[in-house]
């Protein structure tokens, strides 16, 4: 602890850095079965304004709100899923980024949109300042069970047949369905799971920033949340943990860099995407990347003996 | 078994299929042979349910699956195999034959989460029943391998196992000769009839016309989406129609 806050890491840093890790793990999930879905911050927002709706308006406990936030992301999930999911690659990353612009902007007009349709003034999510003087509730030891039992859930997963039509959608999704897999119906659930995963996300975060407001969950969040899968690599559950526990902690190592800060933290991300392109968790690339440098020591060893050889004839 | 009455597929302004009409009886090996753009792999795509016919019904066992989507098909007891390669490649030999198994195993999400018996014994049998077929295919040594390290000749028994896997009472073979020497290629055959054998159904699209006389009970001749002769490879060879448009040289070698 003492080594983490000698880098200037301190316990609301490692908070982030646990819901990060919650966030790449949500969109693990529909990567791993081929969708490149970015759907999750505005999932994220709904479980954040959910859950603390719950909690602040309606004075309920904080582990109803989480479920809540959870279950109100999974049910939004189903009817936007089921015609987004025929689209792919791209057009499923736009139509999803459509998405998150939707639930913000409804977020946004919520309370004037509910009071014009009961004829009376209420406050609900706050327009957009938002909801604010949330209480901190959310602990370190409530993110963490939370990570280990969503690890759990996908390791279990990753073993079933369920998991295995997954992964066979990614790699193949024709064949996979003339193997008996029922991939609109796998899809759609992964897609549903991933919500509740980040609808979690944003309920635990919701109780830990205190003010929770429609723009906190646009366009840039979303990209931060692939970033977390792709930097960590989506090879292994274990890749958008890490991923979500170094982008969240490197602007704060960075920290002595003052005004360059971003300028490095960007640059890191591009060497490593260029030069691992697998993530920072990808067996296969690690493993290139020890050949690469053998074979790098090898060739040198070799080379004079041919070039000797050749001066000699 | 399979019928097919009157199939067309309508690509805008192209019939790729044309009143295709076509009986693939029980118990036996029926060839389609045709030249390249004929249609033949569109016609698989259809019985397989990748994609739908614009015209006509396509009959499995009594049941209209023309618009039925795939894994309905599969459950139905329809597998195939790809003109190219079609294996998840990432994926052990084991573990494509554990997914062509998909279809057969019941457990749900939470009862693998909790690790409930009926989980651990369908695993078990998934995994039994997988280690059968690699066995059967001379596959065992691959059965770690991811499948897309595999040598070709391996990749292609392994997807015909993986067809297999999914206990189709009709494989739809695509061109499964693609690629291979006299040898390999007589060595399928004979795997063929083996599975014919065994009262297995089959459907075989091929160029190699050796195969298709060693293996095929009756044979259908596709040309521009259209069945233009259909009979045993003895009566094709002499058909005029049938030698103008594909057999040729082919129908003297298989002679000869």
């Amino acid at each position: 602890m003492e080594f983490l806050s000698s880098l200037g890491i301190s316990e609301p840093v490692v908070q982030f850095a646990l819901i990060n890790a919650i966030l790449g793990l949500s969109i693990y999930l529909t990567l791993f079965t081929g969708m490149f879905s970015l759907a999750n911050a505005g999932f994220m927002a709904i479980g954040a304004f959910t859950g603390v709706i719950i909690t602040q308006r309606l004075g309920l406990p904080l582990p109803i709100g989480v479920a809540g936030g959870m279950l109100m992301a999974g049910v939004i999930a189903l009817p936007i899923g089921l015609p987004v999911l025929r689209l792919r690659d791209i057009y499923l990353a736009i139509a999803t980024i459509g998405f998150g612009e939707v639930v913000r902007i409804l977020i946004l007009n919520f309370d004037p949109l509910v009071s014009g349709l009961i004829g009376m003034d209420v406050e609900i999510t706050g327009g957009a300042l938002g909801i604010k003087r949330i209480p901190k509730l959310t602990e370190t030891w409530h993110l963490i069970i939370f990570l280990i039992l969503i690890s759990y859930f996908i390791t279990r997963l990753h073993r079933s047949r369920f998991g295995r039509a997954m992964a066979a959608i990614r790699q193949d999704e024709k064949a996979a369905a003339n193997m008996g897999i029922d991939t609109v119906y796998v899809k759609n659930v992964v897609f549903i799971l991933s919500a509740m995963i980040a609808g979690g996300a944003g309920a635990w975060s919701g109780h830990l920033t205190r003010i929770i407001s429609p723009g906190d969950f646009g366009f840039d969040k979303a990209v931060d949340i692939l970033a977390f899968a792709v930097l960590g690599g989506t090879s292994t559950w274990v890749g958008p943990i890490v991923g979500g526990f170094v982008l969240t902690a490197l602007p704060e190592v960075l920290r002595f860099a003052d005004q360059f800060r971003g300028v490095i933290n960007g640059l890191i991300l591009m060497l490593v995407i260029v030069y691992v392109p697998g993530g920072l968790v990808n067996p296969a690339g690690i493993r290139r990347i020890f050949e690469r440098l053998r074979g790098r020591k090898s060739p040198s060893a070799v080379p004079p003996t041919s070039t000797e050889a050749g001066s000699k004839a | 078994m399979l019928i097919l009455q009157n199939v067309s597929r309508q690509f805008g302004g192209l019939a790729a299929l044309a009143n295709v009409n076509m009986t693939v009886p029980e118990g036996q090996v029926t060839g389609l042979i045709g030249p390249n753009g004929a249609g033949k792999t569109t016609l698989i795509n259809n019985i397989s349910g990748l994609d739908h016919p614009t015209g006509g019904t396509i009959r499995f066992r009594d049941v209209d699956i023309s618009r039925q989507p795939p894994h309905k098909i599969t459950a139905l007891g329809i597998a195939r195999t790809y003109q190219n390669i079609r294996l998840f490649g990432e994926m052990t030999a084991l573990e494509n034959l554990l997914i062509g198994q998909h279809g057969r195993g019941k457990a749900t999400i939470l009862e693998s989460l909790v690790f409930a018996p009926r989980f651990r014994r369908e695993e078990k049998t998934l995994r039994a029943h997988a280690f059968e077929l690699l066995e059967q295919f001379g596959l065992q040594a691959a059965a770690n391998t991811p499948a897309g390290a595999l040598p070709y000749g391996d990749q292609r028994r392994l997807e015909l196992a993986r067809a297999i896997a999914t206990h189709p009472h009709l494989i739809l073979l695509d061109e499964p000769t693609a690629g291979m020497n006299p040898v390999e290629t007589h060595q399928l055959g004979e795997q063929i009839l083996r599975l014919r054998a065994s009262g297995q159904t089959v459907l075989v699209i091929e160029h190699d016309m050796s195969l298709i006389q060693q293996v095929c009970d009756e044979i259908y001749v596709l040309n521009f989406g259209q069945i233009i002769a259909h009979g045993t490879h003895e009566a094709l060879k002499r058909d005029p129609q049938v030698i103008q448009a594909y057999l040729g040289e082919d129908a003297e070698d298989g002679a000869a």
